[in-house]
């Protein structure tokens, strides 16, 4: 069920019981049947407990997309080191919150989501690394926590299985970079939160340079309802290569923005026609940024017929990402909304590499330039050459990050910076 | 004798190519360190070959044949029958670039900063970086800071490759060093009030600064860097060995910089022994060789000499003093001149040679680096004087220990040694009292003759460190017109003595050594290559 508002075309698997207080408690989770996916993936071998992540086509739902299941099985299967699970709670990327609202509504969904993961790569640690903004969040996690150590579902013999599983929740302290993954453990470990040359991959060489999978919150809140019913169940929705629901996170100018839970491959514009109540003011649409602001920017043309789907954005031109779809309507400055985003990464880049510590840095201020009525027509080509040379050239996405939209918006929109640098205003 | 190297254990060669050469290379060699052997030098900043590899300056990327993009050099290691291109086109693109995005921020005051010729900024700007650059905004300040010590950090100048973080965490084990704040507003700092003047290897974050971001305040403004000569030497201020280059201008020593040996010293030098090179530089020089002048007892004039005449005297006094030769040599001296000293006492019918060593309590680890310390003794070449038979008198500051010195009718040969603790008119009763130094002694102004000698930066030799190695140190600066290395001094008195007629020159004086020790036998003085030869090898070969 969406949250606030919620739509009859939803699909609610894992935002069921968002809004429901009494679905944060133990006993009302377990009255909702929770902890049964559990209980059965305890009496199932790990290996098989993969292969049923493997068969429902679950894929990485931090932005990637990368097949959950594929990615449990590159843990190695008789090392003597331990193993662990990490869980990626630092929701940063700008126009996400879906993780917010799972962590609120769902904390128990995620303990047990994690718990069968650990169980399944053979991990007795995991670690939830929380955002250290979602005060609410964090507090209503620590409690599950608590009362799913008191009930023995974590802890020394989970379930009685003789099964050992701790769990441990980490609060970040405000950095995006620290949501990337190898950011992620160096920040647990206690290091600056700088993404790690890969390889060695996180299943060979993660945390403390122990083999570790890292997931994100909604992946792994999708696990426990998956090993409860089977693979076919969660296949009933969305497409062959996207199967199962996915939270949408809309924000920007449409009548009802929030998270609705919508089968994977659902059209683009009946999600803002539709289920978000259309665009504001019955203005019309200009662009869309459909999974995050890393992602290229879409056009009103490239949104008609746009599928949302991993492989049906791309189609589109752009990436699912975490599916934040931002809707911009016509009153829109791209120019402007671009550089509020390329700031925004400056801001964050760690400042290791340096296309994205000096890119990052000068796209903004060309940015600025243009929007003050300084800029050139020459500009423009040289922000896609920066752009460019901050693309796969980094050790993180983060810089290529700031390259989509520049390009896409550059592409698409490129008489909105043609008007400022003849010196006209767009859109007011 | 070529230099002593580990061969690749256990490790598998693997064959590649790389800009069309073909090299064969251990398995996990990186292809930065493939590309040398190819001949390549492929510009970097953040990797250093004794660090950790953080692959962020993304300078030294470069294309291989079937990956995806390219690929950073420095931490991706060779496979077999790999294609790297370092110059293709894209890694040439990228490589522009990057530099240009260097520019953004580095300020171009090349005519004031220290750094300016040796500077891989400007080395690869200049070779690669595009002609004009494209930012015109203005440059991020971030100013100077005292980091403590002998160090300086002028912040708007630094590059972000963190190799000084890399070596106070990994080589000092110091953390002093970090970076703060991040984006472009990263910076390199200081923990709060801590500093480097509690690091003891500090000096080293300048020498791998790859810019002027981390200076010497000893050697700012002094002089530029294409002024400088560059001479291969030793450090001389302990028995460690360390590999330096003596940086001169103006017949003045500048500073002293490391020098590459992975046997001894790796990339490194310790502040105690980058700080010691004043002493070089001291006047108060003894200028010409003088003797006392016996005619005319008491009255202490020395009149000066010309070298052959006064050392066919000393000869000829030498020859008739029956009584044992008492021998106080310095541990600066050269294995060339103890070898010149015994040869002489040879002649003589033998003798002691006695040495005094300042040393310290503690030794100084660098603790990354396996065996590479500043050692106890203060000097360089204990172990070669310890090889040749000299035996250590006096107490830890070098001072004492000479109190049987001097009985009348002896003769005594002070080998560079100022006696500085010791009274005027030292060992006045001995028969014959000889001086040779490089500076004027007090305790030795009434010496039968006084010889002045080139300091070790003025002549060529050897030295042995404390690990048994022996290594050769070169001219550097000119000394006083009439000064000459000790062993030439003491080579022409055994000739004139004995009547023999061995050369002047430093490969016979170094010749002389096999005869006398065990240790150098088989060894010449060409054999010694610039990174020096274990004498255990030496011993062990034959």
């Amino acid at each position: 069920m969406g949250y606030p508002y919620s739509h009859a075309s939803e699909v609610s698997i894992i935002s069921k019981h968002f809004g429901d207080p009494d679905a944060r408690t133990l006993e009302g989770w377990k009255k909702r049947g929770g902890y049964e996916g559990l209980q059965k993936a305890l009496q199932m071998g790990p290996e098989e407990v993969i292969e049923l992540v493997k068969d429902s086509g679950l894929r990485g739902r931090g932005g990637a997309g990368f097949p959950t299941g594929l990615k449990w099985s590159f843990m190695p299967k008789d090392s003597k080191k331990p193993h662990y699970l990490l869980c990626n709670a630092d929701e940063s990327e700008p126009g996400t919150f879906k993780d917010r609202e799972l962590l609120r509504w769902a904390p128990h969904q995620l303990i047990e989501g994690c718990a069968i993961g650990a169980y399944a790569i053979g991990a007795e640690q995991i670690y939830i690394y929380c955002r250290g903004e979602f005060f609410e969040a964090n507090q209503v996690l620590a409690k599950a926590v608590e009362d799913a150590y008191e009930a023995g579902i974590l802890g020394q013999d989970v379930f009685g299985s003789g099964k050992r599983i701790e769990l441990t929740v980490h609060a970040g302290a405000g950095a995006y970079i620290c949501g990337e993954e190898t950011g992620l453990m160096n920040s647990l470990e206690g290091r600056r939160g700088e993404p790690r040359i890969k390889p060695p991959f996180p299943a060979a060489a993660g945390l403390f340079g122990l083999p570790t999978t890292i997931n994100n919150v909604e992946t792994l809140s999708a696990i426990p309802h998956i090993v409860a019913k089977g693979s076919d169940w969660y296949r009933k929705w969305g497409t062959e290569d996207s199967p199962g629901t996915k939270l949408f996170c809309v924000s920007g100018h449409v009548r009802r923005p929030g998270n609705y839970e919508l089968p994977l491959g659902f059209p683009l514009k009946e999600l803002i026609n539709e289920v978000c109540g259309g665009v504001v003011d019955g203005n019309a649409l200009k662009a869309v940024i459909p999974g995050g602001s890393s992602v290229p920017i879409l056009s009103a043309d490239q949104v008609e017929d746009c599928l949302l789907s991993y492989e049906g954005v791309q189609e589109a031109g752009s990436m699912l990402g975490c599916a934040s779809v931002i809707v911009m309507d016509e009153t829109t400055d791209v120019v402007h909304q671009v550089m509020r985003m390329s700031s925004f990464y400056a801001h964050e880049s760690c400042g290791q590499c340096t296309p994205c510590r000096e890119g990052t840095a000068w796209v903004t201020n060309i940015l600025k330039k243009l929007l003050a009525g300084k800029g050139t027509e020459e500009d423009l080509t040289t922000l896609m050459e920066l752009t460019d040379q901050m693309t796969g050239t980094t050790i993180c996405v983060l810089s290529d990050s700031v390259a989509a939209p520049v390009q896409s918006s550059i592409k698409y929109f490129r008489e909105d910076y043609q008007k400022l640098i003849k010196g006209g205003e767009v859109n007011g | 004798m070529a230099k002593k190297r580990q061969p690749p254990v256990e490790k598998a060669s693997v064959q590649l190519l790389v800009n069309d050469v073909e090299i064969t290379v251990p398995e996990g060699t990186t292809l930065l360190e493939a590309a040398k052997e190819a001949g390549t030098e492929v510009p970097h900043y953040c990797y250093h070959p004794e660090l950790s590899s953080p692959a962020q300056c993304r300078l030294c990327l470069v294309e291989v044949e079937g990956a995806p993009k390219l690929v950073p050099s420095c931490t991706t290691t060779v496979a077999e029958g790999q294609v790297v291109k370092t110059d293709s086109e894209s890694a040439t693109k990228m490589r522009q670039g990057v530099l240009e995005f260097y520019l953004v921020n580095h300020p171009l005051d090349c005519p004031i900063c220290d750094q300016s010729g040796e500077c891989d900024l400007q080395d690869f700007v200049f070779s690669e970086g595009r002609k004009h650059g494209r930012s015109k905004a203005a440059k991020r300040v971030i100013g100077r800071d005292d980091f403590g010590g002998d160090i300086l950090f002028y912040g708007d100048r630094c590059v972000m490759c963190t190799r000084c973080v890399r070596f106070m965490e990994e080589m000092e084990q110091k953390p002093i060093l970090t970076v703060v704040e991040r984006g472009n507003r990263a910076v390199i700092d200081t923990f709060f009030e801590q500093g480097l003047e509690e690091a003891e290897w500090a000096g080293n974050v300048v020498d791998i600064c790859p810019v002027g971001a981390l200076v010497s305040k000893d050697f700012l403004y002094k002089a530029r860097a294409w002024d400088l000569e560059h001479t291969p030497s030793i450090c001389p201020n302990c028995s460690m060995g360390c590999n330096i280059e003596i940086h001169t201008r103006d017949n003045l020593v500048q500073r002293f910089k490391p020098r590459k040996n992975i046997e001894v010293n790796g990339s490194w030098i310790c502040d105690y022994g980058r700080g010691g090179y004043e002493w070089l530089n001291q006047g108060g020089r003894i200028e010409k060789p003088t003797m006392k002048d016996t005619h005319e007892p008491g009255n202490g004039t020395q009149e000066p000499f010309g070298w052959e005449d006064l050392l066919r005297g000393l000869g000829a006094r030498l020859k008739e003093s029956a009584e044992s030769v008492d021998v106080i040599a310095s541990p600066v001296s050269s294995n060339e001149d103890l070898g010149a000293v015994l040869g002489l006492l040879k002649a003589l019918g033998g003798g002691k040679i006695l040495y005094r060593c300042p040393t310290s309590a503690e030794e100084v680890k660098l603790p990354g680096k396996e065996g590479l310390r500043r050692t106890n003794q203060l000097a360089p070449n204990v172990d070669g004087l310890k090889i040749l038979g000299a035996v250590n008198v006096g107490d830890g500051s070098g001072a004492g220990g000479l109190e049987d010195i001097g009985a009348s009718n002896s003769t005594v040969l002070v080998l560079g040694d100022r006696l500085e603790d010791q009274k005027d008119g030292f060992a006045e009763n001995a028969g014959l009292l000889v001086y040779l130094g490089s500076h004027a002694s007090q305790a030795l102004s009434q010496a039968d003759y006084i010889l002045p000698i080139t300091t070790y930066v003025e002549q060529e030799g050897t030295f042995v460190s404390s690990g048994g190695r022996v290594q050769r140190f070169s001219k550097g600066l000119e000394g006083p017109h009439a000064a000459r290395p000790a062993w030439s001094i003491l080579n022409e008195l055994t000739n004139i003595i004995s009547g023999s007629s061995d050369g002047d020159n430093v490969e016979e004086a170094f010749q002389k050594l096999s005869r006398i020790s065990d240790a150098f036998t088989g060894l010449s003085y060409e054999d010694i290559g610039p990174e020096g030869v274990q004498l255990d090898a030496v011993a062990k070969k034959d």
